[in-house]
């Protein structure tokens, strides 16, 4: 066992670390602000929008994460009007745009399905609390479904971040240099695997304790009014 | 002549085969209070749930303060609201309070208050504070005005909601058996507070069961029967001489259906 190494490689790490935090918030926050609009569509849409929402659904929930990176990065390369767009946008020539727009389409469905669910269980009797003093359905999700929505799914929601953080090593496959790729890098050169993914393995550790760490700290915040009076959290 | 808090005319309700409301009529002048009473299944709910939309109507108008709610019909008969704008300013008229109380959970008691009157009537933040506390100290409920929903009594959450029903300043309150969700101990501090509110001049329509409210404080009752107004006048005159046989039966408890 020989951790010298890995210190000869921090710099390389580091930067793959950096990469995979920049392309898991990324894809999460792309995949929350696609994801609301569809699940209120979801719920509250006409009968054509919620089927066009359960197939994209159906599509992102029913297929491997890999599967999709690969549709995305190989395949898109056989659609002439692909490689036009990639003659403007810079973007489209990186392995990375590719990673960000399968993994933000992936948890944009997970996401979908939990809050469909948070908004469809929303206590009836607040609902029509909300109509009966003249509220209009935008206000009323505003202000009433989403607010307890998004408190309610938070919990579900934590784990999709943690499935996202570690599904993204993912892109270590299509050439990124994450903290896998950093890993993979450092096993080609050294050809020492343990060494080099066991320290991969610890960082993704550390990251999803500090997820779960953060979650809690926001659960203190918004579950107050859940939690029986004088109890500590 | 000033028109009347709230007219409902000829009011039908039909749910697929059964004809829950058959026709049911009432005017509700400034500073009433209506108390409705009838057996379960008489349509009582029913016709309140109709009068701020929350079913829609079969058949009927409702008209509040001289303004008539315009009702469409559609291909397949029924109908529904012409203009959803005009149905959410009449129902910020129409205050409701819920037998299930209903308050938000997500938020504190003094937030349940300000919410509707900020974001729907558009009061100024420090206005609507201000006169929720007032609300709140009328009902008792001040020294719990940051508690949530889950951490107070039924009876507690009944009083805030109907404080949050009075923030709404509106020309009648609907309450759908406040008290029927409540421990028999925790219903005399809701009645207390009705009963206040009735002596200020509160037009109120009231959906119960307690008798005891609806003799000494409605200023008239209507009693429902099978979708029916069955019997109606001042409270003194049809619980001494009530002219159905029907009501008769309710007031001894010998009413079937």
């Amino acid at each position: 066992m020989d951790f010298s190494i890995i210190a000869d490689s921090f710099d390389l790490y580091l930067s793959g670390t950096w990469v995979t935090l920049q392309l898991v918030l990324q894809s999460l926050a792309i995949g929350l602000l696609l994801a609301v609009p569809l699940a209120i569509a979801q719920v509250y849409g006409p009968a054509w929008l919620r089927w066009l929402v359960f197939a994209y659904g159906y599509f992102f929930r029913g297929t491997p994460l890999l599967v999709q990176t690969f549709l995305l990065y190989y395949g898109s390369g056989q659609f002439e009007w692909i490689q036009q767009l990639q003659q403007d946008w810079t973007f489209l020539k990186q392995a990375y745009g590719y990673a960000l727009i399968a993994f933000a389409l992936n948890t944009a469905a997970y996401t979908v399905e939990i809050l469909r669910g948070a908004i469809a269980t929303m206590p009836k009797g607040e609902l029509e609390a909300a109509k009966a003093c003249g509220m209009s359905t935008p206000l009323m999700l505003r202000r009433i479904v989403l607010p307890n929505a998004f408190r309610r799914a938070l919990p579900a929601y934590s784990n999709e971040v943690i499935f996202m953080l570690h599904g993204s090593s993912i892109a270590s496959i299509v050439t990124i240099v994450d903290i896998t790729g950093a890993a993979r890098l450092v096993n080609a050169k050294y050809y020492r695997p343990y060494e080099a993914f066991v320290t991969a393995g610890l960082i993704y550790l550390v990251l999803t304790l500090l997820t779960v760490w953060l979650f809690r700290q926001v659960e203190k915040r918004w579950f107050v009014h859940l939690r029986p009076l004088g109890s500590k959290p | 002549m000033t028109p009347p808090a709230l007219e409902v005319r000829d009011l039908h309700k039909t749910f697929a085969d059964l004809e829950v409301l058959k026709g049911v009529s009432l005017t509700a002048n400034t500073g009433d209070v209506i108390s409705i009473l009838g057996s379960s299944g008489s349509g009582k709910s029913t016709f309140l749930r109709c009068i701020n939309l929350l079913e829609t109507p079969t058949e009927g108008s409702i008209i509040v303060k001289g303004e008539t709610l315009r009702l469409k019909r559609d291909a397949s008969g029924n109908l529904s609201p012409e203009d959803a704008a005009q149905v959410q300013r009449i129902r910020a008229k129409l205050a409701m309070v819920f037998q299930g109380f209903n308050l938000w959970s997500h938020m504190t008691v003094l937030e349940n208050l300000i919410e509707a009157p900020v974001h729907v009537l558009k009061v100024p933040r420090a206005e609507a504070i201000e006169r929720a506390e007032a609300l709140l100290h009328k009902v008792g409920m001040y020294e719990r005005r940051s508690y949530y929903p889950m951490h107070i009594s039924g009876g507690q959450q009944q009083r805030a909601a109907i404080a949050r029903a009075l923030a709404m300043q509106p020309d009648a309150i609907l309450f759908d058996e406040p008290t029927s969700a409540l421990d028999p101990e925790l219903v005399g501090e809701v009645l207390k507070v009705m009963r206040v509110l009735a002596e200020e001049g509160s037009t109120m329509i009231v959906v119960t069961h307690e008798m005891g409210f609806a003799r000494e404080v409605s200023s008239r009752v209507v009693f429902l029967h099978q979708g029916r107004v069955e019997e109606e006048g001042p409270p003194a005159e049809v619980f001494n001489n009530p002219r159905s046989e029907r009501f008769r039966q309710f007031l001894s408890g010998k009413l079937k259906g």
